[in-house]
């Protein structure tokens, strides 16, 4: 079986499978799979762009999801005028300040030479900023946070379209993937995945606390769309007449409407990354990519600039996670930092592209929309089997309570099994590189 | 200035915290940098596998509570302790035979190991959500202070107290003799001198005739040993929650690389280095200040450098100075 | 003609699945001799020597030590058989202490090292000075000293050096050579690769000339010094 016919097969079953659920499930079902399928797809795409290209180990992913997150609420919210005038300009300040601390100590420590004096100096230039910079945040902060919060309590965003909130997604994403690359480029393997895992939590810490910048725990919630709202939709007469002319329910027709909505404009976003990568891997770009990724010391050798290389397609890959995450939280229409779990957010995007096959973009995008599917539909299924083991047992007895109560563990349990049959039996993927 | 009370205050809020911390976090380590130091890679079940020992733990504990075996002012989990270092070591085994071995005979490079040692963590993370849920546990029992802060106060007369927990006490006397005894076994025996020799040079243990199959096992054992001992001391001082263990894996592995992965001394320095800064920055100082500065001095805010909530980058940042000044860690481990 | 102890007879082989290194070739030694494998660089030096050691596939040809095939043997298996080698490099255990190198090198026997152990140090009288030392922070001289040592403690009746020489200065070497000659007086069988040709044959019962894997020149150390191709091509001049 020629490598394309694969590709057309496995992509037909999953799009069997969403079909299926459409017809066993309902429509509603199958549309919320495909929709989160997409954004699935695109993380996977950046997750493989950096490790199936250039063979970089980042386990920072829900870091860049969450930073995507992040970037609707600051585009998209409207400005609390408010907190702006009371503490806006110390934030800014102070955050400066922070800036500039931490460029002169790395400028000191380049300009010094090693030792003692060095050391000190550095660190007394990050001490001192550290002081200035918390005495301009804390007054500043406690003043934003103190504007009514119910309901706001932050800075509040620029009030932007939704939609420019993707690039920018993509662009704040980039921005800590270029700090973290700078740093932790060209360490071992292993260091890089602790690095990236370490700052994926600390993203989210950032998230949780700092109220003045997203309400922290408090979620924002609200979120302007990019598509109608579903109650707009049930009082527009021409929307009304069309759905009633297709003989479906209007609160059905308008919640599918909305869904489509939003899988045209993911789908766009998808197809436009999936080309761009397809052209970057043809590239002579991409084709230097894997020469360092197979064999870094002869591409060394041959005076590539490994680290630049890989700095580039590291800044690269955690953008289009940034978008995709970005496009994640503008379907869900909230913020919700507590939310953000490695095991669903880096790991399980890991599972996609090597279930779906690294190195290979279609790859990539199969296992996106294949796990995403089982993630969700695991849970049912996994019930129903529970619920054939139990049928014997008595009603009542604890262990056909806790069996039934556990259900919901299934999911890890399959994705890890799921996860280590592939990489035994088919370990290149379901679609392996060519 | 009151050197004494603030004295007190500071052993209360942050040495004794930060050695029972440091003290869990070092056995935690031990078990990372000897499954790098032999089978060469990071393994990121580690967190997953110190939550199964410790469930397992858990189990046998309330079974015994439920009959009505105690251990008097000892928590009851010391007796349970034992089965939960067999039940984990049976499962490290079983995930040995089914799952690394076919790696390991391969010879694929470290890194496909990592990624392998990611789909083990998702299904020990099943396996302990499903079998004793996703929520808090609480299986502490026994005398809970060694001394509390009360009679501390009742007994010192200071105005401070200072209490210890058993569990804290109990953590370091643990930690200490595992500790002591690993080392006895690694420098003393021959078993723990052929374990040395294949993390060494492994193509001369080879040669000289040390079967890798048989020290992949003791470090198999050895590492469910140190993964269950640190999960429970862990559990008893704090609280039993998987997904807190998922997240002791970066503070784990921040610990072997701070002290240099492959070295056993390392991870021990390495635990206590990340526990003390750890404690240390997310503390509030005011109150050790408030006891040595003269009282026109104090200071109004709280003189905490970070909330708690960050402390996860505190190992991170530790992590990263020590990987830029001197990657191979402050006791040389291996650079593969 | 009696078998020599150990020989390695017509061995055609390479490494893995990649083409032939060796073609043809044969080393032997005989008990307590010297035998010295020598030739220009890429020759299959230490190819011939891991062949007879059961260190690459040999398709055709047969190792036979004391009389007895071996040649399916893992080079384990060779070691419990009494063949000692000492690799050219990573030849220690760099982090352990000079006695733990020797009881690891002896790790394959049940019974008491100890004596063993003492004929080493007496051997190498220095290493017991620094016993409890890591063997990573010795000299490169006293390292090699360790390398043999190690293999010396399963008590072998041939050993088998690669390039014990290479990088270590020349009295350094000299000593090297002398300590060498008094384990083959002991009985012990030395089949060693060296790049330092002339000084090697110097020393050695027998010696093999290698050329792109095959034998080019076979005979006594004496006859091969004096054989004025081999002086011409080889030892220059």
């Amino acid at each position: 079986m020629s490598q394309s016919v694969k590709t057309f097969g496995l992509f037909g079953l999953v799009a069997l499978l969403i079909l299926g659920t459409g017809f066993v499930q309902s429509w509603n079902s199958a549309l919320l799979i495909l929709n989160m399928g997409l954004v699935s797809a695109l993380m996977a795409l950046g997750v493989n762009l950096q490790w199936g290209f250039a063979g970089l180990f980042n386990v920072g992913v829900m870091g860049f999801v969450a930073l995507g997150g992040l970037a609707t609420v600051v585009i998209a919210m409207p400005p609390v005028r408010a907190a702006w005038a009371a503490g806006a300009s110390g934030v800014l300040a102070a955050l400066a300040v922070g800036a500039l601390t931490l460029a002169l100590a790395v400028w000191v420590t380049r300009r010094m030479a090693r030792g003692w004096p060095r050391a000190l100096v550095s660190l007394s230039v990050l001490v001192a900023g550290f002081v200035i910079y918390r005495a301009l945040f804390d007054p500043a902060v406690a003043e934003i946070e103190r504007i009514d919060p119910a309901l706001t309590g932050y800075l509040g965003g620029l009030g932007l379209p939704v939609v420019l909130a993707w690039p920018v997604g993509g662009l704040l994403a980039a921005g800590a993937a270029w700090v973290i690359g700078k740093t932790a480029l060209g360490l071992r393997s292993d260091y890089l995945a602790i690095a990236t895992l370490g700052i994926a939590e600390i993203i989210i810490a950032v998230l949780k606390n700092e109220d003045w910048l997203a309400r922290g725990v408090k979620n924002v919630i609200g979120l302007p769309r990019p598509v109608p709202y579903e109650i707009d939709l049930q009082n527009d007469p021409a929307f009304v007449e069309r759905a009633t002319g297709l003989g479906i329910d209007v609160t059905t027709a308008s919640t599918l409407y909305v869904k489509l909505g939003y899988g045209l404009m993911f789908a766009v976003v998808l197809i436009g990354v999936l080309v761009l990568a397809q052209l970057a891997l043809s590239s002579p770009w991409g084709r230097m990519m894997r020469a360092i990724r197979d064999n870094e010391v002869a591409a060394r050798a041959m005076g590539k600039d490994v680290t630049a290389r890989h700095l580039q397609v590291f800044v690269l890959g955690s953008a289009i996670c940034g978008v995709a995450g970005a496009m994640m939280t503008t379907l869900d229409g909230q913020l919700t930092p507590a939310s953000y779990q490695p095991l669903r957010y880096t790991f399980l995007i890991w599972v996609m592209v090597i279930v779906g096959g690294s190195g290979n973009n279609f790859g990539a995008v199969l296992g996106g929309f294949l796990i995403w599917f089982l993630w969700v539909q695991v849970e049912p299924i996994g019930a129903a089997v529970i619920d054939l083991v139990t049928s014997g047992m008595a009603d009542g007895s604890w262990l056909k309570a806790h069996l039934q109560g556990s259900v919901q563990h299934m999911r890890l349990l399959t994705m890890g099994v799921i996860l280590l049959l592939v990489l035994r039996f088919a370990p290149r993927g379901l679609l392996p590189e060519r | 200035m009151d050197i004494l009370n603030a004295l007190v205050v500071l052993a209360n809020f942050v040495l004794i915290p930060a050695i029972a911390y440091g003290a869990q976090l070092a056995l935690g380590a031990l078990g990372v940098t000897l499954i790098y130091g032999i089978l060469r890679f990071s393994n990121f079940a580690h967190g997953d596998t110190m939550a199964f020992g410790a469930m397992v733990t858990i189990l046998v504990t309330w079974a015994l509570q439920g009959w009505g075996v105690s251990l008097g002012p000892l928590p009851t989990a010391l007796l349970a302790l034992p089965f939960g270092i067999l039940g984990c070591m049976a499962l490290v085994l079983l995930t040995d035979r089914l799952v690394y071995r076919f790696y390991r005979a391969q010879r694929v490079k470290p890194v496909i190991l990592v990624i392998v040692s990611m789909g083990v963590m998702f299904v020990y993370n099943g396996v302990v959500r499903f079998v004793i849920g996703a929520d808090d546990q609480r299986f502490a029992d026994g005398e809970r202070f060694i001394i509390s802060v009360r009679d501390f106060k009742a007994l010192t007369g200071l105005e401070e107290g200072l209490g210890i927990r058993t569990t804290q006490g109990l953590t370091v006397v643990t930690a200490v003799i595992t500790v002591a005894l690993l080392f006895w076994f690694l420098n003393r025996t021959r078993t723990g001198k052929s374990m040395r020799a294949y993390s060494d040079n492994e193509d001369l243990a080879l040669l000289s005739g040390i079967n890798p199959e048989r020290v992949v096992m003791i470090t198999w054992l050895l590492v469910a040993t140190l993964a269950t001992i640190a999960g429970t001391l862990y559990g008893l001082d704090k609280t039993f929650k998987p997904f807190t263990y998922f997240q002791l894996l970066l503070p784990v592995f921040a610990s072997a690389i701070v002290g240099g992965l492959g070295s056993p001394v390392g991870a021990i320095a390495g635990g206590f280095v990340i526990a003390f800064s750890e404690v240390g920055i997310t503390y509030a100082w005011k109150k050790v200040a408030e006891y040595l500065l003269p009282e026109a001095w104090e200071p109004d805010s709280l003189l905490q450098l970070l909330g708690t909530d960050y402390k996860f980058a505190v190992s991170f940042v530790i992590l990263v100075i020590v990987l830029l000044i001197r990657p191979t860690g402050l006791f040389k481990g291996k650079s593969v | 003609m009696a078998d020599p102890f150990l020989i390695g007879e017509a061995m055609t082989g390479g490494y893995g699945k990649g083409p032939d290194i060796l073609h043809e070739c044969t080393i032997a030694v005989d008990k307590g001799e010297i035998a010295v494998i020598v030739g220009p660089n890429g020759a299959g030096k230490s190819t011939a020597m891991k062949a007879v050691f059961g260190m690459l596939d040999v398709r055709s040809g047969a190792v036979r030590l004391d009389g007895r095939e071996i040649t399916a043997l893992s080079p384990q298996d060779r070691v419990a058989r009494g063949m000692g080698f000492v690799p050219q490099t990573s030849n220690i255990f760099g982090a352990m202490s000079v006695e733990e190198n020797l009881e690891m090198g002896a790790f394959i026997r049940r019974d008491d090292i100890r004596g063993t152990m003492e004929q080493v140090y007496d051997l190498f009288p220095i290493l017991r000075d620094k016993r409890h030392q890591a063997a990573g922070e010795l000299s490169g001289g006293q390292r090699q000293q360790v390398a043999v040592g190690r293999a010396l403690m399963t008590q072998p009746q041939v050993l088998m050096l690669d390039e014990p020489t290479a990088g270590v200065s020349p009295i350094v070497m000299d000593e090297l050579f002398d300590r060498i000659i008094e384990v083959a007086r002991t009985g012990i069988s030395i089949l060693m690769v060296e790049q330092n040709a002339r000084q090697a044959l110097e020393i050695a019962d027998k010696g093999y000339v290698l050329v792109q894997g095959r034998n080019a020149h076979t005979g006594s150390g004496k006859d091969l010094l004096a054989d004025p191709e081999v002086r011409r091509s080889f030892l220059g001049g």
